[in-house]
């Protein structure tokens, strides 16, 4: 049996295809992903993309829709995904995710463009405690990448040149806007440009661990989404929760969606 | 699960926690729909199919100001969607 997670987020989407594996002797259901498949939809309604998306990753994986069992579909624009069976809210699609990958996981912390959030989770993978920030870019992917644009810097250079800094330099403005101009303030006082990155990162992480802190951090800690790729906001993350360890998935990205395939496919039984 | 609806600005942390194993099967007949002056709440299912009530999407963004006629400068002595709520399931962080 072959289930779908579409992962619809306000910059791009993710697929994921899962395949329901029988092993013999094995005293639980194994599954394997078939297939991922990512897509930025420019300037593509969310409908139109998510369409696009989902048969892009069926042709690369040669299958068909009539193959798919089931389609569950997160993310914010999960409403525009119109041949989903279901819709899932990140916080369960995340948190089934994560503690498929990390059975350890009890907390997880999804960071992507536009959104980030702190979940507390049982063995299960089920979501029991979560927090988000309903009103506030400043702690989420899209500010990141904003400040990068406003130093000239690639994301990757922006993460990098964060961790060659070990200057603190405190952010006090709340909101996105407002710290946007702290930016160019401190462009305009000479402060090297290492400095400034670590200040906007660190400025990030203490927001979303103020989200996580709401829910308790307890057991292994993953963080998921997009953010997972920028070395720089990592290290302001682990200082920030004052944690040593935070495992990292190889394909953060996906982790939602992954987590939605595997809950079309629980469904099934 | 405990679901936590808001956001922390400069000003402070607003968040609305809703206890949902509290909340499935209500014992009190949903009386936190009635008692929001600004009909902030709404019955939904969630993701593990339980009725449960939650925050209407554009209040999450606006709690500081839409409950603030509730808060004591309101002339309110206790909150009427936790006094409603008997099973105890709601919580505000302010």
């Amino acid at each position: 049996m072959i289930t779908a997670g579409i992962d619809m987020g306000s910059r791009s989407v993710k697929v994921v295809l899962l395949e329901e594996l029988k092993v013999d002797g094995a005293p639980a259901l194994k599954y394997g992903v078939k297939k991922v498949h990512i897509m930025m939809p420019g300037d593509l309604d969310q409908d139109v993309a998510a369409d696009k998306a989902y048969d892009d990753a069926l042709t690369a994986a040669g299958l068909k829709r009539g193959d798919i069992k089931a389609v569950f579909a997160t993310g914010a624009g999960r409403k525009q995904v119109g041949f989903a069976t279901e819709g899932i809210t990140e916080m369960t699609a995340g948190a089934k995710g994560a503690v498929f990958m990390y059975p350890q996981a009890r907390t997880v912390v999804d960071v992507g463009a536009e959104e980030g959030r702190g979940m507390k989770t049982d063995a299960e993978g089920r979501a029991i405690d979560f927090a988000g920030n309903e009103k506030c870019a400043a702690g989420a992917g899209s500010f990141a990448e904003a400040m990068s644009r406003a130093l000239q810097m690639t994301l990757k250079e922006f993460g990098d040149a964060s961790l060659k800094s070990d200057k603190t330099i405190p952010m006090n403005a709340q909101c996105t806007v407002f710290a946007e101009s702290e930016v160019v303030s401190l462009i305009h006082a000479s402060t090297p440009k290492n400095d400034i990155a670590k200040a906007v990162l660190d400025a990030v992480a203490s927001r979303v661990c103020a989200m996580v802190r709401r829910v308790g951090i307890e057991g292994e800690v993953v963080l998921i989404g997009g953010m997972v790729h920028n070395a720089g906001f990592v290290q302001s993350l682990k200082a920030s929760m004052g944690v040593d360890t935070i495992s990292l998935p190889d394909m953060p990205e996906y982790i939602s969606a992954l987590g939605c395939a595997l809950i079309a496919a629980e469904r099934q039984h | 699960m405990i679901a936590n609806y808001g956001y922390k600005d400069g000003s402070g942390e607003y968040y609305i926690s809703i206890d949902t194993d509290k909340c499935i099967g209500c014992l009190a007949e949903r009386a936190c729909l009635a008692a929001c002056p600004k009909q902030m709440f709404e019955i939904i299912t969630d993701d593990y199919d339980d009725e449960v009530a939650w925050i209407k999407k554009p209040n999450c963004r606006t709690l500081a100001y839409d409950c603030s006629e509730c808060k004591p400068a309101g002339g309110y002595s206790s909150l009427p969607c936790i006094t409603a709520c008997t099973p105890g399931a709601i919580k505000h962080s302010w």
